[in-house]
């Protein structure tokens, strides 16, 4: 009976008259919020200063796109600032994974009422802001203020709740039948979390790595109290490149500079987009 | 090590109350000492700045003194008097309001639009998550370019309508609030938008199949059957966006800077500006009010979110 109510014909007849309406206005929505400012961006990066002074979408009189890439890679130094962001969010967000899946297991797989309060504690990061002025303070006396290691560290502390409430969650799908059977073999609990906990946990943990370092690759705020003035990043080198007088009516080079900027990111994202949308959602509702 | 000992037995203590496998079995399959260097790391760089927060919003440090003295609760009294305190407050929550009423109608709307699995639509979502992907430091920018007077939001409204248009959209004390979380919503509304598409998935097909058949329209469908069944996916996306609104700088930095007259001045602007300054200790002190504003309203968010981990 169902089979028979479920045929899709009564469906597609109703929504003809919407067949080509639908097309057009997704067409007329992604033109004018996103194709608008994009456009704006390619050509004003593509111009020269005196044309780009008043940024609009006109094309340019001639396309001089890579020779303002050329400029702001050089003067804004692009190539130590791309290293300064892989070498803070490559630590980071692999010390992330790997203390946060350990803490995530023993917290998924044990129940008592002091880990029901460091799980509490563990993840009220995922809310409450960290103490950006004090971070400094803390630093300094440590003798980590402006340095990488610093800024890992605080990363870490920013995004260790995140990692943590994720996998916990999911640690809990896994079976625990599939450790038994490696104990069984004699394995103690680092083999058993090496060999069968953290393979299982790849799903997971890409998620949470795209959305680290997506957060990370762009943080501005954090790495100026921490690291500002001390390390290139590329969006630090974007603040400086846009805030300071030199390069304040230069919207030709801040353009030029956001594509370059974006790349990275955009490029792995256009690749894997099918992987990252279905990760990024499969957590979210259910 | 003997911290691991000292939880074992508490954690000992705690199983016989409430029973799990075999405690001993469980101590040594699932040692604690796992959780120690997330716990050294998080400490360390998470708990410890927050209780500093405590103690040095009620101190006069500074980069002009090298003496740091309690001063009890003159920052408070200080940036209360002077109205920058209650200022930055309100911002912040109106605009995380705005963020999260912009973005959640936005991504819902997109969604609904982009709902059928055509080439066509597939590729739109690919593109509007590209702003979530961008830095919001660079959105913010590129906003700043379009909504210049002579920019190119004018150039566009002043063609459609046959005259020269001069809105400064980025230099009216009351509306710039509003265009700024425009602009948070715009980068971030293609995350919402995914989000509501994989509740709208969700859905069992057979209910909106019998209501189809009981001769509910689209709208009707959409107002008593989906946008219920969207529950989890909004509370999702409307904590979210209250969450990183509350703890946004990056675009309004980036277009505004806190102006004009202050109309935009986010928590974080004010103590990203004090600090600059110099003022450590105002920062500190704007700092845990934004601490407290978001563990006051954060409580029925966590509730949310761990309700929701229980269904998982």
């Amino acid at each position: 009976m169902s089979i028979a109510i479920r045929k899709p014909a009564p469906r597609r007849a109703r929504r003809t008259p919407s067949r080509w309406l639908q097309p057009a206005a997704a067409i007329l929505v992604a033109v004018l919020l996103l194709g608008i400012p994009f456009w704006l961006v390619i050509v004003t990066a593509s111009k020269d200063q005196a044309e780009a002074l008043n940024p609009n979408l006109s094309l340019p009189s001639t396309w001089r796109l890579f020779e303002n890439f050329a400029t702001v890679f050089v003067d804004g130094r692009m190539w130590p600032a791309f290293l300064g962001s892989l070498l803070v969010m490559v630590p980071a967000v692999l010390g992330v994974l790997i203390l946060g899946s350990m803490a995530a297991w023993i917290l998924g797989r044990r129940s008592s009422r002091l880990l029901a309060v460091l799980y509490a504690l563990a993840i009220s990061g995922i809310v409450l802001p960290p103490a950006v002025v004090t971070i400094v303070l803390l630093l300094r006396q440590l003798g980590l203020a402006g340095t990488p290691v610093g800024m890992v560290g605080v990363y870490m502390g920013m995004y260790l709740a995140t990692v943590i409430f994720f996998v916990t969650g999911f640690v809990r799908t896994i079976p625990p039948e599939l450790e038994e059977a490696a104990r069984v073999d004699g394995a103690g609990p680092v083999r058993v979390f090496i060999t069968i906990i953290l393979p299982l946990l790849m799903p997971v943990l890409a998620t949470a790595t795209i959305l680290i370092c997506l957060y990370i690759w762009n943080d501005v705020f954090y790495a100026l109290f921490v690291i500002g003035g001390r390390l290139d990043t590329l969006p630090l080198n974007l603040y400086q490149v846009a805030s300071s007088g030199l390069y304040l009516q230069n919207w030709h080079l801040i353009f030029a500079y956001i594509i370059l900027m974006s790349l990275p990111l955009l490029i792995t994202f256009i690749v894997a987009q099918r992987k990252i949308i279905s990760g990024i959602t499969s957590g979210a509702v259910k | 090590m003997t911290t691991t000992l000292g939880l074992s037995r508490g954690a000992a203590r705690a199983q016989g109350i409430k029973e799990y496998a075999t405690t001993r079995r469980a101590k040594q399959d699932h040692p604690l000492w796992f959780l120690i260097p997330a716990l050294v790391v998080l400490v360390v760089f998470f708990f410890i700045p927050t209780l500093f927060n405590f103690v040095y919003a009620f101190t006069d440090w500074s980069s002009f003194k090298t003496q740091i003295n309690f001063v009890g609760w003159d920052n408070f009294v200080s940036l209360f008097s002077s109205g920058e305190l209650i200022n930055s407050l309100r911002v912040t929550l109106v605009y995380a309001v705005l963020v999260a009423v912009f973005q959640n109608v936005f991504g819902l709307a997109l969604a609904l639009l982009l709902e059928r699995d055509t080439t066509l639509n597939r590729a739109i979502r690919v593109a509007f998550f590209i702003p979530v992907v961008m830095s919001a430091l660079a959105v913010g920018y590129i906003f700043q370019a379009m909504l210049k007077p002579e920019g190119a939001v004018n150039g566009i409204i002043g063609f459609l309508l046959g005259q020269n248009v001069e809105i400064a959209w980025l230099g009216s004390t009351t509306w710039t609030i509003v265009v700024v979380a425009l602009i948070h919503a715009w980068k971030w509304m293609g995350l919402s938008m995914l989000i509501y598409l994989a509740g709208l998935k969700t859905i069992n097909a057979d209910i909106l199949e019998a209501s189809r058949l009981d001769g509910a329209g689209w709208w009707a469908t959409f107002i008593h059957i989906r946008f219920p069944l969207l529950a989890p996916a909004v509370t999702f996306n409307v904590a979210t966006a209250l969450l990183g609104s509350m703890n946004g700088f990056d675009i309004v930095q980036a277009t505004t800077a806190g102006g004009p007259g202050g109309t935009t001045e986010l928590l974080n602007i004010f103590i990203f500006r004090t600090f600059g300054q110099g003022l450590f200790a105002q920062a500190t002190t704007m700092s845990l009010v934004l601490f407290l504003m978001v563990a006051i309203l954060a409580f029925p968010v966590i509730r949310a979110l761990r309700k929701r981990e229980d269904v998982l």
